[in-house]
């Protein structure tokens, strides 16, 4: 399955200190989802200030990208810039 | 479809052909912000703040209302008042209530410039004579400008509402710190432990000005039906449609945004200032009105970026592996929450494998304008620390400045603290070509040092939107909803002339406004070449395969059997049959009579931007007598993917050097005892002129994106992360003193001279 990392202190705020877990789905869209059923407001949060990172590649508002099955996704910020 | 292959196939892509943007600007043809005008329009302007902290106890509008010539008068009252919500629009997160609040004050004014009320006259001298006649009763309270002070027990609270995000447990007293981030790898402790040797030091940065040319300007109208047109320069014509909508609660339908020519940008025009004011006071007014910054409102009301303090602290083994890296980022956000301070942490050492990482950032607020954007925001400052303790490393070990980076350079695998595992990047590509380049090697003089300094970005992709359609001639046009600001106009023209086979000077690129393309995000986090030409490489396909549709037609065999090459239809090969092949115009001349007018648009949420690294080499010359320091030779090496126009690739580069030099020496905002900004105008805020430059040496390493048609990476922001440290480590390498805060200027040169510490 693939691994989701969370390495942010205020991702972090939301599954009580939990920083890396496995889940279940396919797709970053799937993913924002489980992630809100399995810590309410996470999903939201990422879903509106997170990008994600899978296997090194940054995807923003990517929700029907695929995550191979043993992928390491990793939650970041959003990049702006100027 | 890629078009990576070999590069000397390509016939349009790396070619410099002239701008299409070119003779309108030598000429003054072009229509910027300030140029526009539409009949019947009022002037406006905009009454602020004298004070850097004030209770606003009442505004009286009476007698400017009363004011013979005086069309309108607003207030923040006259505004929605707008609840804390939170969104990523523009360039980064934002809180729509901070936005109207820092468009117009309500009950507090936060920073001296800040917008109380505006008026809109049938000329300027009566629009000025207006505002002299507003009343407003202030309670003047304490302030703060320095970031350190701001966060000290005791200082003066912006917002009794702000409390401290990122500290468990949550506080329980309201706080200048907004938000407190760390991030961490490995066990600093045990890192350190392992290390043979420590550098360190604490570094203080100035806010600094993007210091565009054009001030912001716009000229907005709104009927008696609701329906608004906003006329005005920016980065972004879809985020001034979005800011006007929530902060005026409109239907986005219901605003249309043109966009005109924008003189520099740099991230500072990724927000709004003027347009919901214009249109607020349109609507009162039933007029066109037109609202300009003067340079001291640029200067004292819109963003500049951060002023920051830094303390780093390395530890390496006596073979230059860098074993642990910690630092503590105190920044500015200026009157309301938002510094760059995270990516400042992300990028402050993502240039090194190191195993033990420990970062701390803390957002300030203070009463100076609300930072905005700055390319690469957050990384210069971070980077400008870090890579001066790398070259004290590289001191105490005896090692060559290169030399230490290539041993601990960041590679495809290498794990960031933030937890992204780099894919292929470019980073080692640029220091061998540093490394050899001759500059690196040359003798230098007496009094002259040299330095070397590396900065990483990200990159983005994001929303884009472009359409091309062959006109009856058979010339293309390539409309876009990107702001050209560094030459994205040339670019998706070449990209759609390399495309389709045709010469560049074939194809018309023009921007679209908000009703006549889709949706497209700001242009801005070196996303244009990337997304948009994403877009535009998609869409000049899809009108390739209507050409080929075309030509079958034509000819009354199968699309299938239809090539296009070199610009032309041609049968596919001897089983299509012998026909002479089919150039555009002669199929653009029959497209009414093959299916009507052939073109597409395409829309993409472009993802895979690939990382940016670069690293500039700098000679400098130290006048002891004076302190002055001059800039002798400069070279600035980038990992460009591909660059499309090498010559706007170079222009990035320069430009991003360019204002690396006037942050390093000169450049600062600097305050008086009450929070007044004392020099407001180019005259006291120094930037670089061509007369204080050498030429900048652009060196384009292209290790191609492939998540690109053409392997592009974005260029513009990477270029302005290198410049303080290498000059800082230059002018270490001149004078034996380390200096540790910016702007390096002759006076501070000249007592670092004197007391022997910087």
């Amino acid at each position: 399955m693939p691994k989701v990392v969370i390495s942010g202190s205020t991702c972090r705020a939301f599954t009580g200190g939990v920083s890396e877990l496995e889940v279940t789905a396919d797709t970053v869209g799937r993913m924002v989802r489980e992630l809100d059923q399995r810590f309410p407001g996470l999903g939201h949060h990422v879903a509106e200030f997170m990008a994600v990172a899978i296997d090194g590649v940054i995807f923003q508002d990517a929700y029907s990208e695929k995550l191979p099955e043993h992928a390491e996704i990793v939650l970041i910020p959003k990049i702006g810039a100027g | 479809m890629t078009y990576i292959g070999n590069k000397s196939d390509l016939r349009v892509v790396g070619t410099r052909p002239d701008r299409p943007d070119g003779v309108d600007k030598v000429t003054g043809r072009a229509i910027y912000g300030a140029d526009f005008r539409l009949a019947g329009q009022l002037v406006g302007r905009i009454l602020r703040s004298p004070h850097a902290h004030a209770k606003i106890i009442k505004i009286d509008t009476s007698k400017a209302r009363a004011l013979p010539g005086v069309k309108a008068v607003m207030t923040a009252q006259d505004m929605p008042n707008i609840t804390s919500e939170e969104s990523f629009v523009g360039e980064g997160p934002t809180n729509f209530r901070d936005q109207s609040l820092n468009v117009m004050a309500r009950d507090k004014v936060l920073y001296e410039g800040h917008a109380v009320a505006a008026v809109a006259a049938m000329s300027p001298s009566i629009a000025e004579a207006a505002l002299a006649l507003i009343e407003v009763t202030y309670e003047v309270l304490p302030h703060v400008i320095d970031v350190e002070e701001a966060m000290a027990p005791g200082a003066p609270i912006l917002d009794e509402t702000l409390f401290t995000a990122g500290v468990d447990p949550k506080p329980t007293t309201p706080s200048n710190i907004a938000k407190k981030i760390i991030l961490k790898s490995g066990d600093i402790d045990a890192g350190f432990a392992k290390a043979d040797i420590i550098a360190e030091g604490r570094y203080v940065t100035a806010a600094v000005h993007q210091a565009y040319i054009e001030p912001h300007a716009c000229v907005a109208t709104i009927g008696a039906d609701g329906q608004a047109t906003v006329y005005a320069s920016s980065q972004g014509h879809f985020m001034i449609r979005a800011f006007c909508a929530k902060l005026l609660g409109m239907e986005i339908s219901n605003i249309r945004v043109i966009p005109l020519e924008i003189g520099g940008g740099f991230g500072g025009k990724t927000i709004v200032y003027l347009e919901p004011v214009a249109l607020t006071l349109s609507k009162m007014a039933g007029k066109p009105v037109k609202l300009v910054m003067t340079r001291e409102e640029v200067f004292r009301a819109s963003g500049p970026t951060s002023g920051a303090v830094v303390e780093v602290k390395m530890g390496a083994m006596k073979d230059g592996t860098i074993v642990a890296a910690q630092a503590v980022l105190k920044y500015q956000a200026g009157a309301f929450p938002g510094s760059p301070v995270q990516p400042g942490l992300m990028c402050a050492f993502a240039m090194y494998d190191i195993p033990n990482v420990h970062l701390t950032g803390y957002d300030v607020i203070s009463n100076r304008a609300k930072v905005a954007a700055y390319r690469a925001p957050g990384a210069p400052i971070s980077s400008y620390a870090a890579e001066q303790v790398v070259d004290d490393l590289a001191r105490q070990l005896g090692m060559d400045a290169i030399t230490i980076r290539e041993k601990n350079a960041a590679k495809a695998g290498t794990k960031t603290v933030y937890g992204v595992t780099f894919p292929e990047i470019g980073y080692e590509a640029v220091l061998a070509a540093a490394k050899s380049h001759a500059h690196w090697k040359a003798p230098l003089g007496k009094n002259q040092g040299r330095g070397i300094a590396t900065g990483f970005w990200f990159n983005i992709g994001g929303e884009s939107s472009a359409s091309v359609f062959v006109n009856e001639d058979g010339s293309v046009s390539v409309v876009s909803g990107s702001p050209d600001i560094g030459g994205s106009r040339a670019s998706m023209a070449m990209m759609a002339a390399e495309v389709l086979g045709i010469p560049v000077a074939n194809v018309r690129p023009i921007i679209g406004d908000t009703a006549s393309i889709g949706f497209t995000n700001v242009t801005g986090g070196s996303r244009v070449t990337y997304a948009t030409g994403m877009a535009t490489v998609q869409a000049t396909e899809k009108v390739i395969e209507q050409l080929k549709q075309r030509a079958a037609m034509i000819w009354d065999i199968s699309p299938d059997a239809v090539d296009w090459k070199d610009g032309q239809a041609v049968p596919a090969g001897a089983n299509a049959g012998g026909f002479d092949p089919l150039s555009l115009a002669a199929i653009a001349a029959k497209a009414g009579k093959t299916g009507g007018p052939i073109g597409s648009e395409v829309s993409v949420n472009a993802q895979g931007a690939g990382p940016g690294f670069g690293a500039h080499i700098c000679d400098v010359e130290v006048d002891r007598e004076t302190g002055q320091t001059t800039i002798l030779r400069y070279t600035a090496i980038q990992d460009v993917g591909r660059a499309i126009h090498p010559s706007y690739v170079e222009g990035q580069i320069q430009g991003g050097a360019v204002q690396g030099i006037g942050w390093a020496l000169n450049e600062e905002y600097i305050y008086d005892a009450k929070g007044k900004m004392d020099n407001a105008g180019f005259l006291d805020y120094r930037v670089p002129v061509a007369s204080d430059l050498p030429m900048i040496e652009a060196v384009l390493v292209e290790v191609p994106n492939t998540r690109h048609p053409f392997g592009v990476r974005g260029v513009g922001e990477v270029p302005i992360v290198p410049p303080m440290a290498a000059i800082g480590n230059a002018v270490r390498d001149a004078i034996g003193i380390r200096m540790h805060s910016l702007p390096m200027s002759p006076p501070k040169v000249r007592k670092a001279l004197d007391s022997g510490q910087g």
